[in-house]
């Protein structure tokens, strides 16, 4: 029975991070706005940078998507806690009587719903700068993985990167190097799809995003409530 | 009706040691900020903790808060231990910083609402409907709070402290950038929270403010408790500014 209630209460402080995470975006459009307009230009500037073929299309465009996600990501991942830290809402979040890893996991989902929002929009726009068919089951697929690790590991370090004055610097130095088997495993199995690879060529890059996934929420999991604590 | 009926519970609130802290040590790096300090404060007594900067109030206080663990020492709070037993803790602790840790772009109600489910308390939408009354700002309720002045952001911040209505409340400066009556209007609230028979801790500078509001006076000196003074005790509450001077001199 008090099992039952804790995990009850597990997940009512879960989805209460994420409802506030959502009604206070939904507001102030802040966080979706600037990870939007830089997705963009991005894609924008590669466009007007890159004069490809049709073959050589299908093999950038793996690359500038995962670019464009990461970079958008961070900034997302950056401003979603800073919005924590500025009005000392962290402490109270850490105040609540809840299992500490029930506010990573909302402010995670957050932020992971932050990311679909500018994959949706970006991948339609993309096709159309790029000609380039971008709705394909297995490329999809590929981004709700790599998305999920790259999160993950991202909102652990952003509250690591919020405690310090320099937090904007210091989130990609600590972000990038730890996503790189993500980067390299997104990349390739994207590239694998847009080339129309066999899936047994693919399947190794599906099998580490998913690997690295699971290793990276298990390990956020457990250090969260170490890396909140004075 | 200030508490809510599932969770009042007066009895508890009398005749018994609420916080007992012993020989805490608290270092950042090199620098040690509280060096054994002794602390006991029995239900409801409203403790004053004075000092001057530096001495490792808010330290104490966000010990107290279980939101930074101490090098060494014992922490007790309502039975429970920290920081082993810290949810517990947590349950029975309303705090009040400086910061009003409220979200600008939600309503008062929403952050109400927010901390309501994060604390599970019964009957939540009564419950904030007090509260935003006891603290005045129930005709607001729908308005975001960053359209808030300081003072009425301080006044929600302790609405939401007393929400999942606490045993102890932990304030932490909290006449900080208010206004001559923002400060007034705080410390109405401050008393009507005290006078329910709720133990707190309270940090300030401001002996003035703290004379009118405190049972007992404590003086926080290099990272120990240096003097302590019953307001019984004292002729007048206009002796407070000697006895802190004489207490910080002889630490």
């Amino acid at each position: 029975m008090k099992r039952k209630s804790q995990i009850a209460n597990f997940f009512r402080a879960l989805w209460a991070v994420v409802w506030k995470d959502l009604s206070a975006e939904w507001r102030s459009r802040e966080l979706l706005t600037a990870m939007l307009v830089f997705a963009l230009l991005v894609i924008l500037i590669f466009n007007f940078a890159l004069e490809l073929d049709a073959r050589a299309r299908a093999s950038v465009t793996s690359g500038v998507l995962w670019v464009t996600f990461a970079f958008a990501g961070t900034l997302g991942l950056n401003r979603s806690m800073a919005t924590e830290k500025d009005r000392g809402c962290l402490d109270g979040l850490l105040l609540a009587p809840v299992d500490r890893s029930a506010i990573y996991f909302g402010k995670a989902i957050g932020n992971l719903v932050f990311m679909f929002v500018v994959e949706v929009i970006v991948l339609p726009i993309y096709s159309v700068l790029y000609n380039i068919n971008l709705f394909r089951p297995g490329l999809l697929l590929v981004i709700l993985l790599g998305s999920i690790g790259y999160v993950a590991v991202g909102t652990l370090l952003s509250t690591m990167a919020v405690q310090a004055r320099t937090r904007d610097i210091l989130l990609p130095i600590l972000l990038f190097p730890l996503v790189v088997p993500i980067m390299i495993a997104a990349v390739k199995a994207s590239g694998g799809f847009l080339q129309d690879l066999p899936w047994i060529e693919v399947s190794t890059w599906i099998n580490l995003l998913i690997v690295y996934d699971v290793i990276f929420v298990a390990v956020a999991f457990m250090l969260f409530d170490f890396v909140v604590e004075e | 009706m200030l508490f809510h009926p599932a969770t009042f519970a007066p009895q508890l609130r009398c005749n018994r040691r609420m916080i007992t802290v012993r020989k805490l040590v608290k270092r950042f790096g090199p620098k040690t900020v509280l060096r054994g300090l002794d602390f006991e404060v029995e239900s409801g007594e409203f403790v004053a903790l004075l000092g001057p900067n530096g001495a490792g109030k808010t330290t104490f206080l966000r010990i107290l808060a279980s939101l930074s663990r101490p090098a060494m020492g014992e922490v007790q709070i309502a039975g429970f231990f920290l920081p082993g037993q810290a949810s517990s803790v947590r349950r029975r602790l309303g705090v009040v910083s400086h910061l009003p840790l409220l979200y600008g772009d939600l309503t008062a109600e929403e952050n109400l609402r927010f901390y309501g489910r994060m604390y599970a308390v019964p009957d939540l939408p009564p419950r904030i409907t007090e509260v935003l009354e006891m603290v005045g700002l129930a005709a607001r309720r729908r308005d975001l709070v960053r359209t808030f002045s300081r003072g009425m952001q301080q006044r929600l911040a302790i609405g939401r402290a007393v929400l999942h209505d606490p045993d102890v409340m932990l304030f932490d400066e909290p006449h900080t950038g208010l206004d001559q009556d923002a400060s007034v209007m705080l410390d109405t609230v401050l008393q009507e929270v005290a006078a329910r028979g709720r133990t707190v801790v309270m940090t300030s500078h401001d002996l003035a403010r703290t004379a009118d509001l405190a049972s007992r006076f404590d003086v926080l000196s290099r990272g120990k408790i240096v003097a302590s003074v019953q307001r019984d005790d004292m002729e007048s509450t206009n002796n407070l500014l000697a006895f802190y001077r004489q207490a910080v001199e002889e630490a």
